[in-house]
């Protein structure tokens, strides 16, 4: 604990002692300890949902540890509030940016300040900032409004920006995801330059095994909440690295998978779309999903697949390619997929799947209110028939409601996904297209639900599974795709499937 | 203590049940009518600021709308015009759009049904009124529509682009009246050429009001019947609540949009037909009256429930009969109506906050009495 007593200015350390965070049942951060020495850069890697985020929000004060303690300079520390965090010097630099995008960089460094007066003296705030900039590593134009800028120099405006406010303790939130790689190899330089020089200590949540290769000093690993793997980055190999980031391979699944007819169903061919930044496209040559099984799709989030379920759905457009039901071209309207019997589950149902303020039963009858008993398309509403409908779901899937006329937002989110499930689940459906169907749902609701879906395979339904739990995949899938950077980066049939080798693609390290 | 808790349905006592049945409908009449009251409050608070009696304003306002045959006939007058009007926020409403120029459909509409009038002088009666009905609707359907096929394919906000669109018919009608339609013997006023006798409609039977306000009524039926009992109007209201889930399940969104836009336009449109053939007998500045404005806050009160609409109108319409007896017994100018209005108006934006907050409208609240 020598480098723990530094001078005014410089950067500082931060050590985290057998942090535990819980909601409720949720462990979402288990005994956790981390040491991260003044001037040193740390990353931090994880899966989703691998309690990366809890952790740097425990320390940020923006989350009280059930338990475990904080030391800042050697220091302990309760952050009970964010405001204490930012009065030790410690700060964040978000993955997405929160600068002002029609005020030049000059104006958004001084409003950051909590000490900017009501009037500001301009000239003599921009000679404190060009004597400040002087001591910097790296420029930013000054008098350009933050939208002409591009993504890179916002990041490192944002990195300025902390280090103008004081903070000598920096954690930065997957900083590379809006970046170019050559951009994101730039920023990552200075910043690598300013914990050398020994002015800042930096923590940095990732993916990427590159970045953490090529420039940081440590590394913890968390999976699942604990504390998995870290060290020195040069004492770990990538290998190794992804091992415990991913974890042993899983048991294999109880559940039975029977022997079922594979025959090609719906394909996509050379499809293209721009993706929702609309400065980077998604480009799925070709893939092609069978029935009787269970594609899986995995992915880091944010690399297409968002994109593709909203093209799969008819939601976004296609500028170019194919997508073809038994060889018929298949644009996602409503009489295309009832006559192809195609259903969807995309994720956060209550989102993206349901009508909030309407009730349990009228969000079951979404598949079958417009069809008459003889099949065709009815104009008048059978109210008799949404009732049956509901109560034969609310049933058979086991929806927990007070009553089929509440509304579905009163509903746990394990209801909501096992109600939206039955319903697209109802009838002779022949292809699934399903998106992290088991985020945020707790065990039980989570074992049910992938019952449900290997049975539906197992009576021959083409299931799509889109999902950034590898896990799931593992568990659930006859065939792996990985999905990076919008594109299809690799393929593999479950029997050869090796975690680490779809960890290394899934991360764009092939 | 433990049984009443293991078995709570059958322990639960009717009533509270009733209740827990009752409260969540009860909110949406509840809190609108709440809000009401307490624009009635402010705008008295407002009444004694300027020195006036609330209590004589209010005595007015049911003595000029609401206490004699005569009084009715003057609210059930402004009704008809209201509700349609009204109906044209919200039918769009139902899909997400906060329609605001109901006021240029109704315009329109009058301006064709007028144009059309003159044109089918030497039609049959019955043909003649059908035209003039069919280019009212079309005209002010065509006028929403447009707002409506605007926002959903090009994204411009409806609320800005139906406003702009009311000042243009606006412009329209001056433009036409004063211009290529002017009937030469309107010298004051200008207007369209008088419609022939046979082509005015008349005063319903028993009723001492035209027959505009039971097609208000019957537009407020097909309206209710269309969004509650038709497959159409379900894909609407998914739609409305959450376009996203509609994109997914294949839904005809744009369709649904334009649709029923277009159709409270139409219903404007007619409004602006009855202001012609039943009020003012030719197509002039007069049918600028602000009855599309007034149609706004008659939707918001009505929670855009079509059989809301109705009993909503007539209390309006009564307040707005009465202004002419308050500007002469309290000397107090035309305008104070409308200061009636823009408080309730914005107490009613204010009230929506409340759904959902109020404990004792939740289902939860009586069941675990």
């Amino acid at each position: 604990m020598s480098r723990v007593l530094q001078t005014e200015g410089g950067a500082i350390s931060v050590e985290a002692l057998h942090m535990t965070m819980r909601f409720g049942d949720f462990t979402a951060l288990d005994d956790v300890s981390i040491n991260i020495p003044a001037g040193s850069f740390h990353a931090l890697l994880g899966e989703n949902g691998a309690g990366k985020s809890t952790l740097v929000k425990c320390i940020m004060g923006f989350y009280h540890a059930t338990s475990g303690e904080l030391l800042v300079a050697g220091h302990e520390a309760f952050m009970s509030d964010p405001k204490v965090a930012q009065s030790l010097g410690l700060g964040m630099v978000y993955q997405h940016f929160t600068l002002v995008p029609s005020l030049t960089a000059a104006e958004n460094l001084v409003i950051s300040r909590t000490d900017t007066p009501a009037v500001i003296d301009w000239r003599k705030e921009r000679d404190a900032l060009d004597a400040f900039m002087a001591t910097m590593p790296f420029v930013v134009p000054l008098d350009q409004p933050v939208s002409r800028l591009a993504a890179g120099e916002k990041q490192k405006l944002e990195i300025i920006k902390q280090l103008y406010l004081g903070n000598r303790f920096l954690i930065l939130d997957e900083p590379t995801s809006v970046l170019t790689p050559a951009e994101a190899d730039e920023v990552l330089g200075h910043v690598r330059a300013l914990t050398t020089a020994g002015k800042i200590t930096v923590l940095m949540i990732t993916h990427k095994f590159r970045e953490v290769t090529a420039f940081a000093d440590d590394v913890s690993i968390l999976r699942r909440g604990r504390y998995v793997g870290g060290g020195s980055v040069a004492d770990l190999s990538v290998a190794q690295m992804s091992s415990a980031m991913m974890g042993e391979a899983p048991v294999a699944s109880k559940r039975i998978r029977e022997t079922t007819e594979k025959q090609p169903l719906l394909t996509l061919h050379g499809v293209k779309a721009q993706d929702r930044t609309g400065l980077k496209n998604i480009e799925i040559d070709s893939v092609t999903l069978h029935s009787g099984e269970i594609l899986g799709i995995a992915g880091i989030s944010g690399n297409g697949q968002m994109e593709l379920m909203e093209v799969l759905t008819g939601q976004r457009r296609r500028d170019s390619g194919e997508i073809t039901v038994n060889g018929t071209p298949y644009g996602a309207t409503r009489a295309e997929a009832r006559t192809h019997q195609i259903r969807y589950l995309p994720e956060e149902p209550l989102r993206n799947a349901c009508a909030p303020r309407m009730s349990v039963a009228e969000n079951l009858a979404f598949r079958m209110f417009d069809t008459g008993r003889d099949g065709r398309p009815s104009f008048w509403k059978d109210g008799r028939a949404i009732a049956r409908n509901a109560a034969e779901l609310i049933g058979a899937f086991q929806v927990k409601t007070s009553s089929p006329a509440a509304r579905i937002a009163a509903l746990s989110g394990g209801n909501v996904q096992r109600a939206v499930l039955g319903r697209e689940l109802t009838g002779d459906v022949r292809a699934l297209i399903i998106s992290n169907p088991c985020f945020g749902l707790d065990f039980a609701a989570v074992s049910a639900i992938r019952d449900r879906l290997i049975e539906a395979r197992n009576r021959g339904t083409a299931i799509l599974l889109i999902s950034e739990d590898l896990d799931e995949i593992m568990e659930l899938s006859d065939r792996i795709l990985v999905m990076s950077e919008g594109r299809i980066a690799f393929e593999t049939p479950i029997a050869t499937a090796d975690v680490a080798e779809i960890g290394r693609h899934m991360a764009g390290h092939s | 203590m433990s049984s009443l808790e293991h078995s709570p349905v059958q322990t639960r006592p009717t009533g509270a049940r009733f209740l827990a049945g009752l409260m969540p409908r009860a909110e949406a009449v509840a809190i609108p009518v709440g809000a009401l009251l307490a624009g009635f409050a402010a705008f008295s608070v407002f009444l004694l600021f300027v020195g006036k009696s609330p209590v004589e304003f209010f005595a007015l306002v049911w003595k000029a709308g609401f206490s004699s045959a005569f009084s009715w006939q003057n609210t059930l007058s402004r009704v008809a015009p209201l509700v349609l009007a009204a109906l044209c926020v919200a039918l769009p409403a139902r899909l997400g759009l906060v329609v605001i120029g109901g006021e240029g459909a109704i315009v329109l509409g009058g301006l064709a049904a007028a144009v059309t009038g003159t044109a089918a002088a030497g039609l049959p009666a019955g043909a003649g009124m059908m035209a003039m009905v069919l280019a009212g609707m079309a005209l002010g359907g065509l006028c929403i529509g447009a707002v409506g096929a605007l926002r959903i394919k090009r994204g411009v906000n409806e609320t800005i682009s139906s406003l702009l669109m009311a000042y243009i018919a606006i412009a329209l009608l001056n433009h036409f009246v004063e211009g290529p339609f002017r009937d030469p013997a309107s010298l004051n006023k200008p207007s369209t050429a008088p419609l022939a006798e046979a082509l005015r409609v008349g005063d319903m039977p028993f009723i001492a009001a035209h027959w505009g306000v039971l097609a208000g009524v019957a537009a407020c039926l097909i309206s209710w019947i269309l969004i509650e009992r038709t497959t159409l109007g379900f894909a609407a209201r998914i739609a409305g609540d959450n376009v996203r889930a509609a994109q997914v399940q294949g839904l005809p969104v744009s369709r649904l949009v334009i649709g029923f836009s277009a159709l409270g336009g139409a219903f404007a449109g007619l409004a602006g037909y009855f202001e012609v053939a039943a009020v003012h007998g030719s197509a002039n500045a007069s049918l600028i009256a602000g009855y599309g404005y007034t149609g706004i806050l008659v939707a918001f009160l009505a929670r855009h429930n079509p059989l809301a609409i109705l009993p909503v109108a007539i209390l309006l319409g009564g307040f707005e009969a009465s202004s002419g007896l308050i500007q002469r017994r309290m000397d107090l100018p035309d305008a104070t109506i409308l200061v009636f209005e823009g408080m309730v108006f914005v107490i009613i934006l204010l009230s929506e906050m409340l759904y959902g907050r109020l404990r004792a409208f939740t289902p939860g609240f009586w069941e675990t009495r």
